[in-house]
This record gives structure tokens, C-alpha cells and sequence, in this order.
């Protein structure tokens, strides 16, 4: 038996994305939960004892005074320590639409490298409200750059849908957005499907530089709006029917076996040689 | 001490809400305003010192990348008033009572940052309009725009008094110490057993009962007999129960039909219209799938070895009159919940949603007083459909828009969800001894009467007496229960579940307890706010509630389960054997029925019913030799045109589970007959979802519009690759007052179509709903909505991988033309272009179509079948043009080869002929000979080809060019109208 990597996929009131999500992980044969917020406040379940962290897309808390800020704070006030924690042990967290803008507006991204501590955390880009002033759901394309983990040997461009009211990406400053294009930490960008420089509706909701994710200076904390979870097979494609392969992974399957293969290869390396032979049970169906 | 916080956008922002507001006043015709600006309000009232105050607006209220805010506490100077002519700042709240949806979620915020003095908190919305702009102008936008009077209000008047003004108004919401609640209340008795005949209707008008002089009789002898006056409470729940709404008296009752046609007059008796018609179709057809039909709050149907789906299509369209947002919004959760409801709870896995609207750019000058503007309810619908479905997590995957103006008065708005059940958990029990359980939100005074209320005409006084009936839902109170009741549901909690709907606590407990008996006390019900009389609690439809009947072994784990969720769940009392209906509040007896009266007193009323053919003029059209313009111009009507705008504010793939989405080909923009999706993520198996709803059929003959809109239903799913012997339909009408002859005459026509077209064609109804005196009274003037039959088709899909979409795939395919078209004109688009209506209905050629069903089915199983669409609204012309545009690819057609049974001979027919039962499909050439030898002897021909040359070119009876046409001109066409 090969070690389980145990994914906590977090929800509270208005979370709704996470059995989609839970379920992409446990396709390549995580071990994950779906946790209530209150169980991590109250002691109940722990989050040392995972090795991946998910906040799932949806309305938490209704996205009431601004998408994911409640949630946010929640996070950032009860179990902001923890997180420090987490991440500083090399652990992997990946926030998809609401869990990117609960990411954001705690501050765990983008994060410089001097924000260290917990107390220096500061919110510093958001995700306010798209241009066209509504709720859109939409395909894009897009492009990959920077050092993340989450998105190694993502080469082309991909397509994935977006659905959200509030996805225009602003950062506190130029000086900020220039910072972060150095430091590769922005992850993914809208464009065309030939992957240049887009338009509305490509860049679906005016971000700033079309940036669609970023990630910290590590790499391991990730940030993105659109939804990989619901590209993980080719036949959520929007006109699969019109493709000569239908069956098998879609684009965003990727990003969750990545997550996997990291865990993987960095946490269970002696382990692995110890058992030697026993290969993953994540390796079959690629 | 109350504190006003004040957030803006930081300058240079673009502040798109401000821009929307723009674009609509725009679109009234006000064209001086430049720019608008929007300010987020919250009030704070508490114990909250400065420093406080200052963290929770730097923390939580603002975003300190985008925003800034300003804090102004009641003893500061207020900044000075700018609003000057171009320059106009105006403030919209709440009304005191009114939820304010965000005001939970803010309070939580605020104690999550250590803050725990604050006791309540409001928001209002300040616009700065710039531009020039007349009071008159402004008054337009503040009613038009702003706000709805029915739940807002302006505030205004000097800065302290605003203020003020804004705290009595926006009052407060203390949460409810129950210890004094109704320490002094006056129990009601009504004199009954005394009251005339004019008494008795006077009782029923003012308490707001809508129970007929008869039915006031029967209660009035109930009482005589067991020799006392009924309370209050008493009679608001026989009213409940007894009302249209939750009754269906009109399909229950009995109807003496009187059908005059070809000079023949014929009368039968009509026992039990649903009976006779909807539930003898699925009776006859006797399906082993159908696993529960009719009784409960949702049909079931088989799915896979484990598990079961259930669809129920509700209606909301009165409370969508007054207050578009709120109607929609609670009627997705009130459908929702009917999932919830139905056996021991479904898990809810996509909605539908159809509306029927004015046509949007009615002038103003036509509106009705009293009555929203079509363009207005249009939005607000949308808005709250988006706001339930989206935030629930739930995908809405289909759905239609129909423009008449006979709907300006009196929208139609139907919600439908799906569920899927676990197969164990199809059955409900409730056992003596068993706890009533309220789980959910707080009851307020929302939605009194709305059961009632629904049950008679809307006039334009409805919005100012009735304005109790009209609620704003959270969304997110319903997916805190759902997430708490599915692992309730799962550990074998409770025995029995429903959900408050319409006639609240009184119709769920009441129908849990028809068997049995039940007792509850009503003071245990956790409040909103006080002042709540018992009457008020027990009918209150506030949203967001289920009840549950659990074991009292289990209670403590429950209640366990649900505050984990943080969702309050509370036991009101216990279900009995005594077979009655005992109310307490606070330990006095408000109500004490007896079940059998409750439900099965009500005197039945023969209703009379008249149908006659209309006088119908013939079609006078003159044929044009060109008719590109002509297909441009049925591609931009209402029904027909891109809904794109309203599709895409819907999350319709949350879940993960979309296979065919609602829009489809290369530019994911194209029209889908049905959407596909697959329940399950590891597996193959799924449902299609599709529906059929035909308004001007109607006109002509009900009896064909049913068979015509379940004909379309069906079609659709097996166009996307559903096999038409696993298709189970839902019927919901939607009449006009039933107490007229012919409006009821039009409705029986109607039911019987359904049966014929159901047993015909092999879909059993397994669901159903329906919703009468849709009529809008002004004065002394009554606009009847047309009689309107939505059917709501589910299908069982094997294998999703085999599903076709409608975009033409390949240059060089061949083009076939399914059925027989027909000089069907009647009540079609083509016709209603010239303003006509027309004589002959399309009819369905029942053998016929079943033939044309399987071997379509059959066809799509092999493979041959590349793109299917069916021909509906529009015929071929628009289904031909939506498969072109949404592929990419252009095609030529010769319409001489169409089968086509007329003597007229013209082309405008063939190309825009709604004739039932057809289908466009696109088989490449190697398949073409087995494709044609498998159609047998049913109508279908070759009718072109697909062409790489992005442009459709039709070629008429006598071989000349009638269409010419390049794809994005028809696209455009198609796409512009609400482009919004």
C-alpha cells in the first residue's frame, strides 16, 4: 500500500463546489474530506493532519459585503496560524473562484517573501466585480506562465469555464503586478484560443494584465477563478461532440494530478523507497 | 448608538454597478444621464466604540484595494447634502419587516472579528446620478430603477432626519426573547355559527380566506354541529387547506363540460378532471419505471441500480407580478425545497426555468397601473432565479422565454428542479409518538395569505393589500439545510420529511399529521422578530423551512447534525393518534380540528365548462419571391431569438455534471434542444431535460397545443439522443379564472389532449401542478392570460458519450428532413409577423410520430446521426439557419424535395410550417443507404447538403433561389434582440 495523500477539501454555509472538487482529487487516489469550518474552529479535525488544502468554489456566506471576505477573515482570524504552519511545511493549498478570492482578501496571496508571519499578511490584490456589471458563465482559454506546482507541464493553452460575478482581478499597485511577473507568480492569463492578447468576452470579466491566477513565491499556494474541476473530463467539454476523442481527461485534470504527484514525490519519498515496487495507485489510467 | 458607514469605489474605478443603473435609465429614453454612481450603505446600531467601528469597516465592510469608506456616527455633523439638479444623490432601504438579506451573514463578520455589541444591521444603497435630470425624470428612475415600493423605500428629508427616519424605518430586528412573546395575547373567535350569508362572504373577504359562500356554509355547519365558534387560527387553516392553490378544487371537482362543435352540442359529466385525464394516461401506460407519481412532492422515476430521479415544476407567477426579484427568487427555493421534500429528501441537481412575459419593448404608455414594466419583470426574474440557483450550487440547465402581451399583467413564471434519490429513501412514514421537527430559518410575517392570495385574481390594488405575500429568499439559509438534512437523511434520522411552502407550518404539519394527529406549540417556533400572533405563526410562509417527523431516540443526534451546520432545528411537538389538528400557544388551545373535516369537508362544487371552436379568419399573406428577409425576421422574434443573455447569468455547470449544455457548437452559442447531464460523476448514465410550451396553439385549439407541446417535449430529448420509451413528462397549466365557463371549457380541452397525447405517444405524467386565475383586473376590465400548458420531459440516457448536438458538423453531409410538413400555419411565427393568427393548428399524427421517434433513437444509437435539431418555432427555415450558424457551415437546400402534403404549393409554407414530429438531422454520405432503409416506410428525405461556403441558399418548389442568406447576417438576426 502506498501512503494516502490526504486532501481537506473546506466548506461552510454556501460552499458548493466541493464534491466536484473532492472528487478530482480522489480520481487519482487521494484520501479526501469534505470539512466543515466549524469542525477545524471547534478542535474537532485537524488541519496538520492533511497534506493538501482545497477551498472549493461557491458563495460562502453568501459572498454577503464582498465574494469570499467573511470566509476570509474567518480564516485568516481562527485558523490563520494553522495555515502559516501548513504552508511553511511545504504543503500545498489551491483556491478555486471563491476559494481564490478567500485567498486574496485573507492575504495568502500573492504573498511577498518578507510577509513571513501571519501578522504581516496584508490583503493585497482583489477580485472585485466583473466589467459587464453581472454573473457570467463562460469557456476561455488560457495561458500559462510563472513557477507553480499545481501547473508543471501545462505547456499550451487550455480551456476551462469560468462563473462568477465578481473575477476582475486588481492588484494594490503597478509597482505590485510588475513585482509578481518577475517573481512568477502569476500562474494564468485570459486569451484567445491562439493564445494572444484578449478582448471581452476572452478576458471575461476585465482583469487587470488578464490575469486569472497567481500563485505565492513558493509555488505552492495557488489561486485561479476559472474551474478545472469541471474541464476534468473531455466530455464537460463545451462541444465535445465535435472532437475525435471523447473519452479521458480534459484540461484541468492536470492541476489535480500535479497536486498529487507533488505530495507524492515530497512527502513520501523514503517511504516510497522503503516500500519499493509498490507503485502509486495513482499512476493507472493515464 | 448607531454608526453609518459608506463605501465607494476608489477614483478611477470603473464602477460597474453604476454603469448598469446607467444603461437602464438609458433605456427608459433619459439620455442626459452621464454617469452614476453607487454607495454602499451599512447602519450599525450597538454598543460599539469608535475603535470598533473603525475595525470593522476597515476589515470587513470595505475592500482596501478597490474601495474607501467614510464612518459617520449620529452625533457628527452630516456632510453637506450635494444633490443638485445635474447632480442628484438618492438613498434606497428597506422597509421595516423586510429581510435584509445580508444582515446575518454581516452580524456573523462582525463577531468572527471579537466584536460582539453590535445588535443589528441594515443597508441601503446611495446613487449619485450626474446629469441633468427634471424631478419628474428622477421620480421615473427612482420607480422604474431603484427600488420597489412594495420593499423600499426612499429616504429622505435633512441629513439628521435621515438618519432617524432611516432607523424607525429600516427598524430593527432584535432577535426574539421568547419569554415575551405574546405574554398577553387575545385569543380570536370568530361568530360564525350566528352569521348570514352576507356575513359569512364579508368574513371571507376581509380575513383574505377566498372561500366561496359554500364552502363559508360548511364550515358554518361544522361549527353548528359540534356547537361552537371557530378561532381565528381555525379558520386560516381550513382556508389553507381548502384553497385552489392547495386543494385543486377545479381538478378535483366536478366540471359539466359542454364541447359545441360542427353544430353539435354535446355534455358530459366530468368527475375528476385529473383523474379522468393526466393520471389515467399514466395509469394506462402503467410503466415499471414510474416508482412514485402523483403523491408526493415530487414524481420519481427509476435512474440506476441505486438510485432514483425525482422532477417537480412549480409556479410562482403572482408574487412575480409585484415584486419580479423576490418571486423568482423564492420560488427556485420553493421548488427546490419539493425535492427536499420528496420521499426522505433528494439531493437537488439542476433546475428549469420558464417564463412567460410582455413583449419587452411595450410603451410605457400600454402598461396597466399597478403593474411593472415586461422589461423590468424580465430582469427581475432572471436576477432572482441566478441568485437562488447560483448560490444554492445548483446548475439551471434549461428553461424557454415566451413574449405575449396578454401576459403584461400577470407574468407566468415556472421553476423546476431535479433530484436524484437513493433508492431506500423513496418512502416516508410518520409514526405516533413522533417529533415535529422545524429545521431552517426563522418564521417571520412573510408570505401571510399566500396560499390564498394565489387563489384569486390579481387587481391593481393586489400590490397594496397584498403585499404580505411578497418575500425575498437566502439562498444560503436552504443550502445550510441541505447540506444538514442529506447527512441526517443518510444516518436514518427521521421517518417523514416536507417542506413549508405555501399555507406554511399549516399545510406541512397538517399533511404529516392527516392521518394521525398532531399537537404543537406554537410559542416553540424561534421568531424573527416579536409580535407574531399565533395565527400569524402557524400560516406564516416564510422561506427556507422543512419539517421533519423524527423518532424521539434519534432527536439528540439530529439536532447535533443540523447545529454543526449552524442551521436551527427545533421540536414544535409530536404527531398523536388522536385524528386531530390541536394548536397550543402557550399552553391555551388555538385550534383544535378534526382531521377528516380539514380534508375531506369541503363541499364539492360543479363547476360548469364550455368549449367552442374560435371564429377564425383565413391567413391572408401574400407569398414574397425572396424570403431572406423574412427568415432574419423570424429568426428575431421573441420566442425564436438568442437567450443567451439570460443563459449565461445562470451557473449552468456547477456540480460538474453538464454534458450537452444549454448553448452548443464551435462558438458555444448555438441552441440546444436539451440538456444533457450526468447525475453521477463516475458514471456514463445520464438525464436529458427539455420542455414544451406553445401559447398561440392555444388560441386555435387547446387540445392540439397539448398534443403539440408534449409532440415538442419529447422531440427535443430524442433529437439529443434520449430514447422516447424512457420519457416522463410534467404537466403545469396555468388558466385564467376557472369560474368562467369558457376559460374552463379551454382548460378541460386542454387535460384532454394531454391524455391522448400521453398515452399515444407513451410518456406517463408523473408530476404535475396547476395554477388558476391568472387574470389581471382593472376596473371593470379582465386581460385572461392565454390558457398556458408548459410540459416539463425528463429522459433516461444510457450512455452520454452517444448524444448528438445540433451544430452541423462536416462539409459534404448530407441533409435530411424527418416527418411530413404540412400547410400547418396556424398560430405559427411566420404568421404572427403579419399580425395573424391563422386557422390550422399543427396536429400530431400520433402513429406517425412514434414511428419517427424510434427511428431517429435508433439511428443515433448507431452512429449515423452527426447533428440533430427539431423543427419547432420557426420551422425548418429557423432550425436549419440555428444548425448552420451555431456549426459554422453553410448549407444548400432544395425545399422541393421536402415531403410535404398540401395542395398549396408554396414556399413560405414549407420553410416556415410548425408542423409536429419532424427533425433535421445530418448523416454523412457512407451512411446515407443505411439510414435510409432503416427509416422504413416513415416520411424522410435528402433535402441538401453541407457546404463549407458560410451561407444558406434554399431553392424553391420551381428550382429558383428563395433564401440567400450569409451566416452572420442570420446570426445577427437572431442574436440582436436581447442582446442585453
Amino acid at each position: 500500500m502506498s501512503p494516502n495523500v490526504n486532501v481537506i477539501v473546506l466548506r461552510t454555509a454556501g460552499t458548493n463546489c466541493n464534491e466536484e472538487t473532492a472528487y478530482a482529487f480522489q480520481y487519482f487516489g487521494a484520501r479526501v474530506e469534505q470539512v466543515h469550518i466549524n469542525d477545524l474552529t471547534s478542535g474537532k479535525q485537524k488541519l496538520k493532519n492533511y497534506h493538501i488544502l482545497a477551498l472549493p468554489g461557491g458563495f460562502s456566506y453568501g459572498d454577503d459585503i464582498a465574494s469570499g471576505k467573511i470566509l476570509a477573515n474567518e480564516l485568516r482570524l481562527s485558523l490563520g496560524q494553522d495555515l502559516c504552519q501548513f504552508i511553511k511545511e511545504g504543503k500545498l493549498v489551491i483556491g478555486i473562484c471563491n476559494g481564490f478570492q478567500i485567498l486574496a482578501k485573507a492575504g495568502f496571496l500573492p504573498r511577498t517573501p518578507s510577509q513571513g508571519d501571519l501578522k504581516d499578511l496584508k490583503q493585497q490584490v482583489t477580485l472585485t466585480y466583473n466589467d459587464s456589471g453581472r454573473f457570467e458563465d463562460r469557456w476561455i482559454h488560457l495561458r500559462p506562465e510563472g513557477r507553480c506546482v499545481w501547473t508543471q507541464g501545462i505547456d499550451g493553452v487550455i480551456y476551462l469555464p469560468v462563473a462568477h460575478g465578481e473575477g476582475k482581478f486588481v492588484p494594490r499597485d503597478q509597482n505590485l503586478l510588475a513585482n509578481l511577473r518577475k517573481s512568477g507568480q502569476i500562474v494564468f492569463r485570459y486569451c484567445t484560443s491562439d493564445g494572444k492578447k484578449p478582448i471581452y468576452p476572452e478576458n471575461p470579466n476585465g482583469s487587470m494584465d488578464d490575469v486569472a491566477g497567481i500563485c505565492d513565491p513558493t509555488g505552492r499556494v495557488f489561486g485561479l477563478m476559472p474551474h478545472p474541476e469541471r474541464h476534468f473530463r473531455v466530455i464537460q467539454h463545451p462541444f465535445w461532440t465535435r472532437l475525435e476523442k471523447i473519452d479521458g481527461l480534459g484540461d484541468g485534470a492536470r492541476i489535480f494530478e500535479n497536486g498529487i504527484h507533488y505530495i507524492q514525490s515530497h512527502f513520501f519519498k523514503k517511504l516510497k523507497l522503503s516500500t519499493a515496487g509498490v507503485s502509486s495507485s495513482t499512476q493507472d489510467d493515464q | 448608538m448607531i454608526w453609518r458607514i459608506e463605501i465607494k469605489d476608489k477614483k478611477g474605478l470603473f464602477d460597474s454597478a453604476g454603469e448598469s443603473v446607467r444603461k437602464d435609465i438609458l433605456e427608459l429614453g433619459i439620455t442626459s444621464v452621464k454617469e452614476v454612481n453607487v454607495v454602499q450603505v451599512y447602519l450599525l446600531e450597538g454598543d460599539i466604540s469608535s475603535s470598533e467601528i473603525e475595525k470593522i469597516a476597515s476589515q470587513l465592510l470595505v475592500d482596501q484595494i478597490t474601495q474607501e469608506y467614510q464612518i459617520i456616527n449620529s452625533s457628527d455633523p452630516y456632510p453637506q447634502d450635494s444633490s443638485s439638479k445635474s447632480h442628484r444623490r438618492v438613498e434606497i432601504a428597506y422597509h421595516a419587516g423586510v429581510m435584509d438579506p445580508v444582515e446575518e451573514s454581516t452580524l456573523k463578520g462582525i463577531r468572527d472579528l471579537g466584536i460582539n455589541g453590535v445588535c443589528s444591521v441594515r443597508t441601503a444603497r446611495a446613487y449619485t446620478i450626474k446629469g441633468p435630470l427634471n424631478s419628474r425624470e428622477l421620480d421615473t428612475v427612482v420607480n422604474k430603477i431603484l427600488s420597489n415600493k412594495l420593499i423600499q423605500q426612499v429616504v429622505d428629508g435633512s441629513p439628521l432626519r435621515r438618519k432617524k427616519a432611516k432607523f424607525v424605518a429600516a427598524g430593527k430586528n432584535p432577535k426574539i426573547d421568547r419569554k415575551i412573546v405574546g405574554q398577553h395575547f387575545q385569543l380570536n373567535i370568530i361568530d360564525l355559527i350566528k352569521a348570514k350569508d352576507r356575513q359569512l362572504k364579508e368574513i371571507s373577504l376581509q380575513g383574505q380566506l377566498f372561500l366561496n359562500l359554500a364552502e363559508m356554509k360548511a364550515i358554518q355547519n361544522h361549527f353548528k354541529r359540534i356547537g361552537r365558534n371557530p378561532t381565528d387560527c381555525e379558520l386560516e387553516t381550513i382556508a389553507q387547506t381548502w384553497s385552489e392553490h392547495c386543494y385543486h378544487k377545479t381538478f378535483r371537482g366536478q366540471i359539466r363540460f359542454q364541447s359545441r362543435e360542427n353544430g353539435k352540442v354535446k355534455t358530459t359529466l366530468i368527475k375528476n378532471l385529473l383523474k379522468s385525464t393526466i393520471v389515467k394516461a399514466t395509469q394506462t401506460l402503467n410503466r415499471p419505471w414510474c416508482v412514485s407519481v402523483f403523491h408526493d412532492n415530487a414524481g420519481v422515476i427509476a435512474f440506476d441500480e441505486e438510485t432514483n430521479i425525482t422532477f417537480k415544476v412549480e409556479t410562482h407567477n403572482h408574487p412575480c407580478a409585484l415584486e419580479p426579484f423576490g418571486g423568482a427568487n423564492t420560488g427556485v427555493g420553493g421548488v427546490i425545497r419539493d425535492s427536499l421534500g420528496t420521499g426522505l429528501g433528494a439531493k437537488p441537481i439542476c433546475n428549469t426555468d420558464i417564463f412567460c412575459f410582455a413583449c419587452p419593448d411595450l410603451p410605457f404608455s400600454q402598461l396597466p397601473a399597478g403593474t411593472l414594466h415586461p422589461r423590468r419583470i424580465m430582469k427581475g426574474v432572471v436576477s432572482g432565479v441566478r441568485d437562488y440557483g447560483n448560490k444554492m450550487g445548483i446548475p439551471t440547465v434549461n428553461g424557454a422565454i415566451v413574449f405575449d402581451d396578454r401576459f403584461v399583467g400577470n407574468p407566468l413564471v415556472f421553476c423546476g428542479n431535479v433530484g436524484i434519490i437513493p433508492k431506500d429513501k423513496v418512502t416516508k412514514k410518520v409514526h405516533q409518538g413522533d417529533l415535529i421537527v422545524l429545521v431552517g430559518g426563522r418564521t417571520g410575517r412573510d408570505g401571510i395569505h399566500g396560499a390564498t392570495f394565489s387563489s384569486g385574481e390579481l387587481t391593481g390594488e393586489s400590490e397594496v393589500i397584498s403585499s404580505g405575500a411578497v418575500q425575498i429568499g437566502n439562498p444560503i439559509e436552504e443550502k445550510k439545510v441541505l447540506d444538514g438534512l442529506l447527512q441526517a437523511r443518510d444516518r436514518g434520522l427521521y421517518r417523514a420529511i416536507t417542506d413549508c411552502g405555501a399555507g406554511g407550518l399549516s399545510s406541512a404539519v397538517g399533511e404529516m399529521a392527516q392521518d394521525l394527529g398532531c399537537r404543537v406549540d406554537l410559542e416553540k417556533v424561534p421568531l424573527k422578530y416579536q409580535g407574531l400572533q399565533y395565527a400569524e405563526i402557524w400560516i406564516s410562509e416564510s422561506q427556507e423551512r422543512m419539517v421533519l417527523a423524527v423518532p424521539p431516540n434519534n432527536i439528540d443526534e439530529l439536532l447535533a447534525v443540523f447545529q454543526r451546520e449552524d442551521v436551527e432545528a427545533t421540536v414544535l411537538g409530536e404527531f398523536t393518534d388522536t385524528h386531530r389538528l390541536e394548536l397550543f400557544f402557550l399552553g391555551c388551545q388555538v385550534c383544535d380540528l378534526d382531521m377528516e373535516f380539514l380534508h375531506q369537508g369541503i363541499p364539492l362544487i360543479t363547476k360548469t365548462a364550455v368549449w367552442k371552436p374560435p371564429q377564425l379568419k383565413t391567413p391572408r399573406v401574400m407569398e414574397s419571391a425572396d424570403l431572406t428577409a423574412k427568415l432574419a425576421k423570424v429568426l428575431s422574434h421573441g420566442n425564436v431569438c438568442s437567450k443567451e443573455s439570460v443563459i449565461r447569468q445562470y451557473d449552468h455547470e456547477v456540480q460538474g455534471s453538464s454534458v450537452i449544455k444549454p448553448l452548443v457548437g464551435i462558438y458555444t452559442d448555438g441552441p440546444s434542444d436539451a440538456s444533457v447531464l450526468r447525475p453521477r460523476l463516475d458514471t456514463h448514465k445520464g438525464i436529458a431535460l427539455a420542455n414544451g410550451i406553445n401559447v398561440r396553439f392555444g388560441q386555435i385549439d387547446p387540445f392540439w397545443m397539448a398534443a403539440s407541446c408534449i409532440d415538442e417535449a419529447i422531440r427535443q430529448i430524442v433529437a439529443v439522443g434520449g430514447d422516447p420509451r424512457r420519457i416522463a413528462i410534467l404537466d403545469n397549466f396555468c388558466w385564467g379564472n376557472p369560474d368562467k365557463p369558457d376559460r374552463l371549457g379551454s382548460l378541460v380541452r386542454a387535460a384532454q389532449g394531454c391524455l391522448k397525447a400521453a398515452l399515444e405517444l407513451g410518456s406517463p405524467f408523473i408530476s404535475g401542478k396547476d395554477s388558476l386565475y391568472n387574470e389581471f383586473t382593472l376596473g371593470k376590465k379582465s386581460i385572461a392570460i392565454p390558457g398556458t400548458l408548459l410540459i416539463s420531459a425528463i429522459g433516461i440516457i444510457d450512455d452520454v458519450r452517444r448524444c448528438v448536438t445540433m451544430d452541423f458538423k462536416a462539409e459534404g453531409n448530407i441533409i435530411y428532413i424527418v416527418g411530413e410538413t404540412k400547410a400547418e400555419l396556424g398560430g405559427s411565427i411566420y404568421l404572427e409577423t403579419f399580425e395573424q393568427l391563422g386557422q390550422e393548428v399543427p396536429q400530431v399524427n400520433f402513429k406517425q410520430a412514434v414511428k419517427i421517434f424510434t427511428a431517429v433513437h435508433s439511428a443515433m444509437e448507431k452512429g449515423w446521426i452527426k447533428s440533430a435539431h427539431d423543427c419547432s418555432e420557426g420551422g425548418l427555415g429557423v432550425a436549419l439557419a440555428e444548425m448552420a450558424f451555431s456549426g459554422g457551415l453553410g448549407a444548400q437546400i432544395d425545399l422541393s424535395k421536402v415531403p410535404y402534403k398540401s395542395r398549396e404549393r408554396r414556399n413560405d409554407w414549407i420553410l416556415f410550417s410548425e408542423s409536429n414530429s419532424r427533425f433535421l438531422v445530418e448523416v454523412s454520405e457512407n451512411k446515407q443507404k443505411e439510414f435510409e432503409a432503416a427509416g422504413g416506410d416513415i416520411p424522410l428525405a435528402a433535402i441538401g447538403r453541407i457546404t463549407k461556403n458560410p451561407e444558406c441558399e434554399l431553392r424553391g418548389l420551381s428550382g429558383e433561389v428563395c433564401v440567400k442568406a450569409r451566416l452572420s447576417d442570420l446570426k445577427e438576426a437572431w442574436q440582436r434582440p436581447l442582446r442585453w
